[in-house]
């Protein structure tokens, strides 16, 4: 997805069939020898992680599907007969469970990591976007597959998300009544649900190629945030980055292997393996934990229609971040300022997480006001603001510069690993 | 620490870890693959299903065919005629596709009883009782013809219908499985 | 300056909602069920089959009465990693069940005695039968009550519970609710024909107290004693027990296979870890990366 390609297959067949479609040279452009800044931290591999989780989400949800009955009646028994009958079918539904979760641990990390070093800035406002699109199917995603083990939870989740569409004016009925399927959340809710919950990793996937095109074109920002200018700023994609990012790879499915192998149920509600009763409400009803913020922000305003706005505005926003944030200078590590409103706001999003999972009363709803208003602060104008008034310090003058200092940069044409002076580990 | 010795010490010691994390990651890869194809193989509740069935054969009359299931495959039981018995037993061995005497087919003494599969073994259509020219089975979807012995006579099944593990608990009741 | 200032006061009012919000967690006061030892908690648990087969005698005496335990089949009494019956024991004990099957030739279901395949029958035909036989109360399922059931854990326990692998919540309360009817405390009103029991939430309960010491008789070792004191305390840890593995069937595999995935990606790591060490050591500046 970058330019053209130098690649020339070894063999015959290999040339014969690249001229007729040309997709080796494009994997070879792409990951062999796509140009990396050298810098990147290891936060940069989550990009390589999340495209691992899709694809394990996907192979495990399509084996799931093989056993499971998307049927009000049978779903509950259809999920506990994979857990019990199915050879290691209780892995694959662990994996596929807490899988989930991992997948939003990774991608909130790849956001929080675009937040700290302005990687939505100029000229990658598109690759966000596209980014915040993936972010809202994976929720999506999330959200319906819930619905599938048919507990007690994913009833009454089902019920409260969907009811929140009947906060719209005058239509809001209707489109409840068209999401169910009926007058309540029910077996034609299920089956519906089931459907788009299997179509819409696959639309996930096809923007997330249009993301990595995207990507492609600018390359990645880096630590720095300066942008590569010469071949002294780079290294190849392969095989630095293949090793780098399949390190990180395989700790991160150490961590996740500790949650689907041995506390397999921590995240998940023990109201779910309690069958889907319409006549019992659960005590305390709360969302899988990576929606807990936006639920505390749903309940924190007094009103249903503008809780509900305020809930969907909280991601949509995000979409402008490009334009709200008005300094010049990408990288957190040279804003000064901005460095500290970012932990503010890391924290901010914690702290409206935990709220969410607490019940709406008291000191709750007042402490989910204040962080509410300023989750939007945040946005809508420390951001605008920091960018007129922050002084940001001196910038690298290339990302060479930055690594080995200037010294370094200014002799980078002497190669050999020991000459060059290491100021950045 | 000399140029020359890295040069030659490097080279063996690189591709020794080189070597050892690939394997180690293909080693795994095939692991990680190994839950994915074992869900394919019939569950645990599938399996348990199979267990052997009885059944009565009190109220099949003579001439009669009965379809019962057995691990969801469909079996015949035929109460066979003295004249489907000789049929059956008065063939010339050679002539026949899958050559086997009709005495290998059913129990010793218990002649009128013909238990075997009923799916054809061309490509698995359940073929028609008394019908054909032999009056045994004729496959209604590629014209495969069985004796009165289930052996294939004419047509594209390549064996006879096989017969399914089962065995006598009285003169009138059969286990099968 | 007035960033920081204001940075400041945004964090100072973040203090003052957090410590607002603090007493009303503490007003709640939910009874916490006292933590059990279990043998089948922590990275290398396994069950003890002798206790699941004292639990699985206690759930068939008392509880079965009123509980089904719908998604475990006979056969599973004598899987790996459960209670171990042997194929034999299981055999008869299906047949000692009546299970309805059919429709038979004419036309009507029958009952015929159980077969290792078969799921546990329920006690009453469906949730209304079972209703009406219990005071209006529906005595829920068994099959993976352990894991259906829990208690507010709170901070920091909740995050501690991740590396201590804390997951026995379900069957520390099944053994508390079990052995926690009291007399209520003094001005509790408790509805006619209801009972309290301190860890069940609210306290009102519909369940009569199920098992008093002496109820259950336990297989006997060699010297004539029984196996394990025969209290209403060990009935409750043992049918616990049992009910764990009831609703996680394949613990024991899955902590089995979950050690050797992570010793094994614990090695992958480590060669990871040099070979990429190698690979950029060839970059200017990451000499010692």
């Amino acid at each position: 997805m970058s330019g053209h390609s130098t690649y020339v297959p070894k063999s015959a067949v290999g040339r014969w069939f690249e001229s007729r479609l040309p997709v080796m040279g494009l994997l070879h452009s792409s990951f062999v020898v796509f140009p990396n800044p050298r810098n990147l931290n290891y936060f940069w591999t989550f990009g390589g992680i999340l495209s691992f989780m899709l694809v394990a989400q996907i192979v495990t949800g399509v084996v799931l599907a093989m056993h499971y009955t998307p049927h009000a009646d049978m779903a509950f028994n259809s999920v506990e007969h994979i857990m019990r009958d199915v050879n290691y079918g209780w892995l694959i539904r662990y994996l596929h469970a807490n899988g989930a979760s991992m997948f939003f641990i990774a991608v909130y990390i790849h956001i929080f990591r675009g937040f700290y070093y302005g990687s939505y800035k100029a000229p990658r406002e598109i690759l966000w976007i596209l980014g915040v699109i993936i972010f809202l199917l994976m929720m999506a995603t999330a959200f319906m597959g819930y619905v599938l083990p048919w507990g007690q939870m994913s009833y009454w989740g089902a019920t409260v998300i969907t009811n929140l569409f009947s906060a719209i004016p005058l239509v809001g009925e209707t489109v409840v009544s068209y999401l169910w399927g009926g007058f309540s959340v029910a077996n034609p809710t299920l089956n519906r649900f089931f459907s788009l919950h299997y179509l819409l990793p696959f639309m996930i996937a096809g923007v997330v190629v249009l993301h990595i095109w995207a990507l492609h074109v600018p390359g990645s920002n880096n630590p720095s945030g300066v942008e590569k200018q010469t071949e002294k700023d780079t290294l190849p994609f392969h095989p630095y980055f293949t090793v780098k990012d399949g390190l990180a790879l395989v700790v991160f499915i150490m961590f996740f292997s500790w949650f689907a192998f041995y506390i397999p149920n921590y995240l998940g509600h023990a109201d779910n393996y309690i069958m889907a009763d319409p006549s019992v409400t659960p005590a305390h009803i709360v969302p899988e934990w990576y929606f807990l913020p936006y639920y505390a922000i749903l309940r924190a305003v007094p009103d249903k229609l503008l809780g509900v706005i305020a809930m969907f505005s909280s991601i949509a926003v995000l979409a402008f971040l490009p334009w709200l944030d008005t300094s010049r200078v990408k990288s957190a590590t040279y804003r000064p300022l901005y460095r500290q409103f970012f932990w503010v706001f890391a924290i901010v999003c914690v702290l409206l997480g935990w709220l969410g999972a607490k019940p709406p009363e008291g000191g709750y709803v007042i402490a989910a006001r204040i962080l509410t208003a300023y989750y939007f602060a945040h946005f809508l104008i420390i951001l605008p603001l920091l960018g007129l008034f922050e002084t940001p310090r001196r910038l690298p003058g290339s990302i060479a510069e930055a690594v080995l200092g200037k010294q370094g940069s200014a002799n980078a044409m002497a190669s050999g690993a020991a000459a060059a002076p290491n100021t950045k580990g | 620490m000399t140029n020359v010795a890295t040069a030659v010490a490097e080279p063996t010691r690189r591709d020794f870890l080189f070597i050892a994390t690939g394997a180690v990651g293909a080693v795994g890869a095939v692991a990680m693959v190994w839950p994915f194809v074992s869900q394919m193989a019939p569950d645990a509740a599938t399996i348990a299903a199979g267990a052997p069935v009885e059944f009565d054969l009190s109220p099949v009359g003579e001439g009669q065919i009965v379809k019962l299931f057995w691990r969801g495959k469909l079996i015949f039981v035929r109460h066979r005629t003295p004249e489907e018995i000789k049929a059956a037993q008065d063939v010339n061995l050679a002539s026949l596709p899958d050559p086997q005497p009709d005495a290998e087919r059913v129990k010793a003494g218990k002649a009128q009883w013909l238990v075997v599969y009923g799916n054809c073994t061309h490509l698995g259509c359940v073929p028609l009782g008394h019908e054909g020219a032999f009056h045994g089975w004729a496959c209604p979807c590629h014209g495969s013809i069985f004796d009165t012995s289930g052996r294939i006579r004419q047509g594209p099944a390549p064996v006879n219908l096989p017969v399914p593990p089962y065995a006598f608990l009285s003169d009138t009741k059969i286990q099968i499985g | 300056m007035t960033m920081i200032n204001s940075l400041r006061l945004g964090a100072a009012a973040l203090a003052a909602a957090l410590v607002l919000s603090a007493p009303v967690k503490a007003a709640e006061g939910t009874v916490q069920p006292p933590r059990q030892s279990w043998t089948f908690a922590g990275p290398f648990g396994s069950f003890d089959s002798t206790q699941l087969q004292r639990g699985f005698k206690v759930y068939r005496e008392v509880c079965s009465a009123c509980h089904s335990i719908q998604l475990l089949a006979f056969r599973n009494l004598a899987e790996k990693g459960g209670p171990e019956f042997s194929e034999a024991q299981v055999k008869a004990l299906a047949a000692e069940y009546k299970v309805k099957d059919g429709p038979n030739d004419s036309g009507d279901m029958f009952e015929r005695p159980g077969r290792p395949a078969d799921r546990f029958p329920p006690p009453f035909a469906n949730k209304q039968a079972a209703q009406a036989a219990n005071g209006g109360a529906y005595p829920p399922d068994f099959s993976v009550i352990a894991k259906a059931r829990t208690y507010e854990r709170g901070f920091p326990w909740f995050v501690i519970d991740i590396f201590t692998q804390f997951q026995e919540q379900g069957v520390d309360y099944i053994t508390a609710l079990l052995t926690g009817y009291e007399q209520p405390p003094a001005g509790f009103q408790v509805p006619e024909g209801k009972y309290y029991n301190e860890y069940f939430p609210g306290h009102v309960i519909s369940m009569p107290q199920p098992i008093s010491d002496g109820q259950v008789e336990y297989p006997k070792d060699a010297d004539g004693r029984p196996q394990a004191p025969e209290t209403a305390v060990q009935y409750a840890k043992d049918v616990s027990a049992f009910l764990m593995w009831a609703a996680e069937p394949h613990l024991e595999a899955r902590k089995e296979l979950g050690f050797k995935t992570l010793v094994f990606l614990l090695l992958f790591a480590g060669l990871l870890y040099f070979t990429k060490k190698r690979i950029w050591s060839r970059v200017e500046g990451h000499a010692h990366a």
